[in-house]
């Protein structure tokens, strides 16, 4: 008995309802360059899990070949701990949302919603109480006699995000599904999104290329570029110490210098000798995120501590909640610093004053390059 | 005040001066052609035979009464009968090529896209020699000595000593080799068009095989369909030469009893009738195929 719970424990890894375990997934088009090389990825059962890259780093090609569309050319694909090899697309258990929500034209919503339940043979009138409950749930119900023609960009949203919820699918794949929205509406889908994914409990495997998007949304995300994975981990852990030079800039703007480490905490930079925490004597690169600098004016700077530098503002964009400022510390050596207008806030400052920066030994991360 | 109004009125006048000099041609051909040989046609109907089958007063319904199969010997369902096989070969005839057309057009669309007109131009291409030509060659491949013919007498299909031509299949075959090309190149554009993610869609949503064409493909290609089947349907219909090359006696269609009313026994009045019910059959039909789209939804090609 005791020895089955265990077993039934292990197999809870990689085996639960909604995980996704992926190894060595390559995908060649007629070309040469691979659009996916090589991916190994583990996406835990109720996660929101995105995948973050730029157009054509094979986000869409990976997250295709989940759903089936496409045929890895070597690798294995497991959902819930099946063997996904000769499954096709329509015997998965997972359900997209596609970025053109590819709604069907000549089907009013309800039916639309309910096609999946169709397909699958289920009696109408359970698939009417599902649809209609899904629909109130996504409130969309007052469209439901609508063709897809009438409802306007957020409305076709919802109703993708119905036609695919409504199977109870064990994983949701998005490709970019907010991407044709304005920025209003994109934020509270994005919130409408993450509520209901924690609220069903299905795995959700979201395709993205904004970065905005990837941190709000994610549990954990996978930075992908040519076809490769650059970083994997929580949101929080890819944003604040960046593998690499691709991830630090793609996930936002970021202070990146190549460095030569001279002992323990200490290397050479072009913008002088900084102390940095974390110190490998093989490092080449360090970065630090423009929030993480902290701007004093010239006779309220701390005494004694490490990494001040004397700077005029050159430039002082305000964008509301902060403002960003280019700093030059130096003939042609300039810092990017954010800093937040909130009531903390000393003063803003502009262009042309004389300040002083720091970067704290601690908020300086190595990278590669 | 009164130099905007002229200058509105003028602009009026220029308006309509060109819609007459770029609508003028076709209106002057259409009349010509279509609208007075009609008027002829629907003032001879009403009119007597003599005695050579030229029309002559006084006016008479006796023409629609032959028509419905009245004549000297009593009622006759023989028109009639013509009448329905005429529909009923060109529904067959529509119906096979849309069934030769759809795989025909997805193997189009799967080859590398430079050579897809010339594909196209291959379906194209035997429409450009005489129709009576082509339907000889028929004649050739399905009469008594074809090996075609040979197959079909030891399946028992066809009698002993008979040909596969003439009879009601070789028409049908005839007739959905002439027109196939009309039903292709419609179809083509609108599959051309096809959003492939309603397919995915489709398979995402567990449909696959047939589901999956109904529900996906076939409501995206309904538009070339049906102007295909306007296409092919309305002049199968009335064709001549294929039932007269093809059909022999017994597969007679009303385009033939139409042409025989004027040449090998001549009473214009009788065709005149013929004609104008075998051209009220045909608006009728297309009022109803029109309705009937409307339904379907979506089908801004076919309304002709």
């Amino acid at each position: 008995m005791s020895s089955t719970l265990a077993i039934a424990g292990t197999e809870a890894q990689t085996g639960a309802r909604g995980a996704i375990s992926l190894s060595g997934i390559t995908r060649i088009f007629a070309g040469t360059i691979p659009a996916v090389d090589h991916i190994d990825l583990e996406i835990k059962a109720g996660e929101f899990f995105t995948l973050l890259g730029p157009s054509g780093c094979g986000k869409t090609t990976l997250l295709r070949m989940i759903a089936g569309f496409e045929t890895p050319d070597e690798g294995r694909i497991l959902i819930s701990g099946r063997e996904m090899q000769s499954v096709p697309a329509h015997e998965r258990p997972v359900n997209t949302v596609f970025q053109s929500y590819a709604l069907f034209p000549h089907l009013d919503v309800e039916q639309n919603i309910g096609f999946g339940l169709r397909m699958r043979g289920v009696k109408s009138a359970e698939r009417k109480q599902r649809v209609d409950a899904i629909m109130e749930m996504m409130q969309i119900g007052a469209f439901a006699k609508r063709k897809a023609a009438q409802l306007s960009g957020g409305q076709r949203q919802r109703v993708a995000l119905a036609r695919a919820l409504v199977n109870e699918p064990e994983v949701v794949l998005l490709d970019e599904p907010l991407s044709a929205l304005d920025a209003k509406l994109r934020a509270e889908l994005q919130i409408e999104l993450l509520r209901m994914q924690k609220r069903l409990g299905m795995t959700f495997i979201f395709v993205t290329h904004d970065q905005h998007e990837a941190l709000v949304m994610s549990d954990r995300m996978a930075v992908m570029s040519k076809g490769r994975i650059q970083q994997i981990g929580p949101v929080l852990d890819v944003y604040e110490r960046p593998r690499n030079v691709f991830v630090a800039e793609f996930l936002g703007l970021s202070n990146i210098w190549q460095i030569t480490p001279i002992s323990d905490h200490e290397a050479e930079t072009p913008l002088g000798r900084l102390t940095i925490s974390e110190m490998l004597p093989a490092a080449r690169m360090a970065m630090i995120r423009p929030e993480k600098i902290w701007l004093y004016s010239e006779d309220a700077a701390p005494y004694g501590r490490p990494n001040q530098f004397f700077g005029i503002i050159r430039e002082a964009i305000y964008m509301g909640a902060a403002t960003q400022y280019r700093v030059e510390v130096g003939e042609n050596k300039f810092v990017l610093a954010y800093d937040t207008n909130n009531q903390a806030a000393e003063r803003s400052w502009r262009p042309g004053e004389k300040i002083v920066v720091e970067l704290k030994p601690e908020n300086i991360m190595l990278i590669e390059p | 005040m009164s130099g905007a109004v002229t200058e509105v009125a003028l602009e009026q006048a220029r308006q309509r001066r060109r819609l007459w000099m770029t609508s003028g041609p076709g209106l002057f051909w259409i009349v010509l052609f279509l609208l007075i040989p009609s008027l002829v046609l629907l003032g001879i109907a009403f009119m007597s035979a003599d005695d050579y089958g030229a029309p002559i007063l006084p006016l008479s319904l006796q023409p629609f009464q032959q028509v419905a199969g009245f004549s000297l010997l009593g009622w006759d369902a023989g028109n009639i009968s013509i009448l329905l096989r005429s529909l009923q070969q060109a529904g067959i005839a529509t119906l096979v090529s849309a069934v030769l057309s759809y795989p025909l057009v997805f193997f189009i669309l799967s080859r590398p896209e430079p050579i897809r007109p010339l594909l196209l131009l291959f379906i194209v291409l035997p429409s450009w020699t005489n129709q009576v030509v082509r339907t000889y060659a028929w004649l050739e491949l399905l009469g008594p000595n074809a090996p075609l013919t040979w197959v079909a007498h030891h399946l028992h299909l066809v009698a002993p000593d008979l040909g596969i031509a003439p009879g009601s299949f070789a028409v049908t075959t005839g007739l959905a080799y002439n027109y196939l090309p009309y039903m292709i190149v419609p179809l083509y554009a609108s599959a051309e068009k096809l959003d492939w993610t309603l397919v995915e869609a489709g398979r995402d949503l567990y449909a696959s095989g047939a589901k999956l064409f109904f529900h996906t493909v076939f409501p995206q290609t309904l538009p070339g369909l049906l102007s295909g089947v306007i296409f092919v349907a309305i002049p199968a219909f009335g064709d001549y030469v294929v039932p007269q090359l093809l059909g022999g006696d017994k597969a007679l269609m009303i385009g033939s009893l139409i042409a025989n009313q004027f040449t090998e026994t001549p009473d214009w009045p009788y065709g005149a009738a013929l004609t104008l019910i075998m051209l009220v059959v045909t608006g009728l039909g297309l009022v109803a195929f029109r309705v009937l789209s409307r339904r379907l939804g979506g089908a801004e090609e076919a309304s002709i």
